[in-house]
């Protein structure tokens, strides 16, 4: 969390250091996806990293998270260990949704990040529903439910927006607009392309973010927090940012051209965040070189963790259907999520 | 009025009204649930009881509420969610099965789903084609829910805490025509794993439940007339099929004929064929017989209506022709 007391410079470092481990894990996957490793659909995240790792400094640990199908950079953000990320693309036992999800549904129930949602749209009404059980259960957390321009066409956007305004919740909507429904542009989609605009129509706090500038996100994210942590209902925040490359892994790009990529890459939130710090002294050459070397062994460590790893036995196909633990005589069963870790 | 009566919305009123006071974490939730009193009167006077956070209105936004009523549960609520008719649950289709019946597995066990979703369905009260359908058996289609057809006063009061008590979503579908049956329940606490034998007969098995399960019965009645014993089956529980208790029955009485009024193609009457075909081939006498609902959107004028769906006329006609045969 963004604290009033904490060094600028700090803050800078932290939201490079999260930047960098989401890029060098992305750039990481193109690699094991080239190698056959990890199959299905993968969305990578890159270009978008100021807005992960802005969003989730603002957010305290008993904070819940829901995601989408382009979320390998919330689940890091949000702390979910790099080693089970990977090992659940592998598709392995002790990946965070133990091989059922892949790439596109990783989940941690114990970090309260409740996964992504490749409907789109899909995860706005179970951030609702969280934010409404706090509100029954007295605590005093924010749900923040990140979703893309294209959700904002779907009908459970309207509705839970709506809803959550009507009943106040303390929920955060953080809508990544990187102008592409998948690979149709923000307006051949939209009649209104101004997204807080919209969301400001349900009465919703909602203004628009750089969302290519790190610190700017996560002062927007911790100001809208703050907000609603004091009781005043849903925030949304439009964060304008871009994907560097395609939607999924097959993608020849025919919709946008390369001098509008070029043009976006030389916004790079990464790049502009270290020249920035490194003008105000508070990053040196060699600071970025450890900060690097530390990253790389962190991935070292999960790709190889993952590489390890068994697999589920065939013979637990059928497992999590239904839960393990049977109801009980007179008393409600204990959360099985609670169970977990 | 004898000492005791009630009427099947009453008991499942009374259902609800008992689940929240014995615990704080159960809500109702859904269209008209409030000020209304529910589209069909069954949540009458819980606003007053238990004021509006509990006895929560929705907006019209079948996907926001049923959706928010997973997102609650995963929050350590019991939510109950109620929705005004089967044909107004496909809004909310994604949220069932994309979340609620997904979510433990594609988590790998780590995020169940303790919600319970009520909804009317079912022809019978000239409401025509987006108010009446059987859908059950599509929901029954789908791994991780689990589905309930309360055809008693018992069920409709005893079926609503086992299922709150279960960790993952139950949906309970409640036949628009039994709200004002009415009679004297037997007390105590039922099941939601095990189909009933309502009668016991040695010459045909019937096979209903919600609103074809008393339908069963009055044909067995008019078969007794004429010699035929029945053993009839209320399946109460459409997901997970009690397939022991059917088969039980199958291997006494060598015919059966199964009663849905669901469509015939693809539906529940088709997977309980399958699978007597599957598991007492051998037992059979004659052809699995069915008394489905006509192929067609349900029709509004009452004659065309109660051509379309099963009716005891032609339960005992099928009936009769399996055990002839």
């Amino acid at each position: 969390m963004v604290s009033k007391g904490r060094p600028r410079a700090s803050q800078h470092s932290e939201l490079l250091r999260q930047m960098l481990r989401i890029r060098r894990f992305e750039e990481r996957c193109v690699e094991l996806y080239s190698s056959e490793k990890i199959r299905g659909f993968m969305h990578l995240y890159i270009g978008e990293e100021a807005v992960a790792a802005g969003v989730c400094q603002a957010l305290t640990p008993d904070d819940a998270v829901v995601s989408t199908y382009r979320e390998h950079g919330h689940a890091l953000a949000r702390g979910v260990p790099a080693t089970a990320i990977m090992a659940e693309m592998y598709g392995k036992a002790a990946g965070c949704s133990r091989g059922r999800g892949g790439s596109m549904h990783l989940y941690d129930a114990a970090r309260g990040f409740y996964g992504g949602s490749a409907i789109v749209g899909g995860g706005l009404p179970l951030a609702v529903g969280l934010a409404l059980a706090d509100r029954f259960q007295g605590r005093n957390r924010v749900t923040t439910c990140f979703f893309g321009d294209g959700a904002m066409a779907e009908g459970a956007f309207h509705e839970c927006l709506n809803l959550a305004a009507l009943w106040g919740l303390p929920v955060l909507f953080a809508c990544e607009n990187n102008l592409y429904a998948m690979g149709t542009a923000l307006a051949k989609t939209h009649a209104q392309t101004d997204l807080a605009l919209r969301a400001a129509g349900y009465g919703i706090a909602a203004w628009p973010v750089d969302g290519m500038d790190a610190p700017a996100v996560a002062q927007a994210a911790a100001r809208a927090t703050e907000s609603i942590r004091a009781g005043a209902g849903p925030h949304f925040l439009e964060l304008r940012t871009y994907r560097f490359r395609a939607h999924s892994m097959y993608d020849p790009e025919r919709y946008r051209d390369k001098a509008e990529v070029e043009r976006w890459k030389k916004r790079d939130p990464i790049d502009t965040l270290i020249a920035r710090m490194t003008a105000a002294q508070e990053l040196t050459g060699d600071d970025l070189a450890m900060l690097e070397k530390e990253i790389v062994e962190e991935i070292d460590r999960a790709v190889a963790f993952a590489e390890q790893a068994p697999i589920e036995p065939v013979e637990d196909l059928t497992r999590f259907v239904y839960s393990e633990i049977p109801p009980s005589g007179g008393t409600m069963p204990a959360r099985r999520a609670e169970a977990a870790s | 009025m004898t000492e005791g009566t009630t009427t099947y919305r009453e008991a499942m009123r009374e259902a609800i009204r008992e689940a929240m006071r014995r615990d704080e974490r159960v809500f109702l939730m859904g269209e008209d649930v409030g000020a209304y009193g529910g589209c069909f009167a069954v949540s009458l006077g819980l606003l007053e009881e238990f004021g509006p956070e509990r006895v929560r209105d929705t907006p019209l936004s079948e996907a926001a509420f049923v959706g928010a009523g997973i997102g609650a549960a995963l929050g350590g609520m019991r939510p109950i969610v109620e929705v005004m008719t089967v044909n107004f649950s496909l809004l909310a289709l994604d949220q069932i099965l994309n979340n609620a019946a997904t979510l433990l597995h594609m988590s790998g066990g780590q995020l169940n789903v303790p919600l319970v979703i009520r909804m009317t369905t079912g022809a019978g009260r000239q409401l025509a084609a987006q108010h009446s359908h059987s859908l059950e058996g599509w929901y029954a289609h789908i791994p991780g829910l689990k589905i309930l057809a309360p055809a008693t006063l018992e069920d409709a009061r005893g079926m609503l805490w086992p299922a709150l008590e279960d960790p993952d979503p139950v949906l309970i579908f409640e036949h628009g025509s039994l709200y004002n049956l009415s009679g004297v329940p037997r007390p105590g606490p039922v099941d939601i794993s095990h189909a009933a034998l309502r009668r016991s007969g040695k010459h045909v098995t019937l096979i209903g439940y919600g609103g074809t399960a008393g339908k069963t019965l009055s044909a067995a009645d008019a078969l007794a007339a004429e010699g035929i014993e029945a053993d009839v089956i209320d399946l109460r529980i459409l997901r997970p099929l009690d397939d022991a208790t059917v088969m039980e029955s199958v291997s006494r009485t060598h015919h059966v004929v199964i009663v849905d009024e669901g469509w015939r193609s693809g539906g529940l009457s088709a997977e309980i064929s399958a699978r007597i075909a599957e598991q007492a081939f051998y037992q059979l006498d004659a052809p699995i017989a069915r008394v489905c609902t006509t192929e067609i959107p349900i029709p509004y004028a009452r004659h065309l209506e109660e051509a379309a769906i099963p009716q005891v006329p032609a339960i005992v006609t099928a009936a009769r022709e399996a055990v002839a045969s």
